[in-house]
């Protein structure tokens, strides 16, 4: 079983570690903002009381007219502990408080060449949602 | 995505005649321009003039001139001419089962991703852009 609960202040340089480590980009500010109250912040540990993963996100109202929905800002898992159910159980644990605030759905972005984590996601139950991501570089 | 070759022409075609609604040119021009055949540019031209997108055509030599609207033609507006759309395919051996209607929602899935790219790219957009 994994151990999940909030991220606190003291979690802060394991995540950013952690994610520094698997996405190449160092960015305390936005973990330090994650903590904020209204946002759900959960770390899984490892049996040694180490970081094993984190998960953050927050419910959002009408975010690009969309009715409310729980929003996954992001997640990861320390490769040594992965296959062994840590991400799921963070991704359960986070749609547990979605749902405790009265939403029905979960929503998050990926990298769309990212497929480890797409098919992470997919294989919670999710599905390519109704909106449509576009960008462009301004000129 | 692999589009089916008449698609591909088609939209090649449309959009070369389309950058200029004053010229003409012919199935041969058109073909030379893309490298193929005049033969299946020919009936890809055939298909466009009877959606009334293109006039002309009259004798080997005879050209095409673009007549639709550039703003309000979409991609998909071509492709549906030389593909089945997603909605009105005939139902393939199998996809009554549990399997077969699973694969089915994640090629669906696909096909309104395809469908809503397309359908949202104009004809003015794709030539103002062309990269």
């Amino acid at each position: 079983m994994t151990a999940i609960r909030p991220a606190q202040a003291p979690d802060l340089a394991a995540i950013s570690a952690l994610d520094a480590r698997l996405t190449g980009s160092n960015k305390p500010d936005y973990w330090q903002e994650m903590l904020a109250p209204e946002r759900h912040f959960l770390v899984a540990e490892t049996g040694k009381g180490g970081l094993a993963g984190f998960i953050a996100g927050e419910v959002r109202a009408w975010e690009f007219g969309q009715p409310p929905a729980g929003w996954v800002f992001a997640i990861q898992v320390d490769p040594k502990t992965r296959l062994k159910g840590v991400g799921s159980a963070l991704f359960e644990a986070l749609a547990g408080r979605f749902r405790q605030q009265g939403v029905t759905r979960v929503r998050t972005l990926v990298e769309r060449k990212d497929h480890l984590i797409l098919s992470f996601f997919r294989a919670q139950g999710m599905v390519a949602g109704p909106s449509l991501q576009l960008d462009m570089e301004l000129p | 995505m692999k589009l089916q070759t008449a698609t591909r022409l088609g939209l090649y075609a449309i959009l070369e005649l389309a950058r200029d609604p004053a010229r003409t040119l012919s199935s041969g021009e058109l073909a030379e321009r893309f490298g193929v055949s005049t033969h299946s540019l020919a009936k890809v031209l055939g298909t466009l003039s009877a959606a009334g997108l293109v006039q002309g055509g009259r004798g080997a030599s005879g050209g095409y001139r673009f007549t639709g609207n550039r703003r309000r033609i979409t991609l998909m507006d071509i492709v549906s001419l030389f593909e089945p759309a997603p909605g009105n395919r005939a139902p393939e051996p199998g996809e009554e089962t549990e399997i077969g209607s699973a694969l089915q929602r994640v090629l669906t899935e696909i096909d309104e991703i395809a469908e809503a790219t397309l359908r949202s790219v104009s004809l003015e957009t794709m030539l103002r852009r062309p990269n």
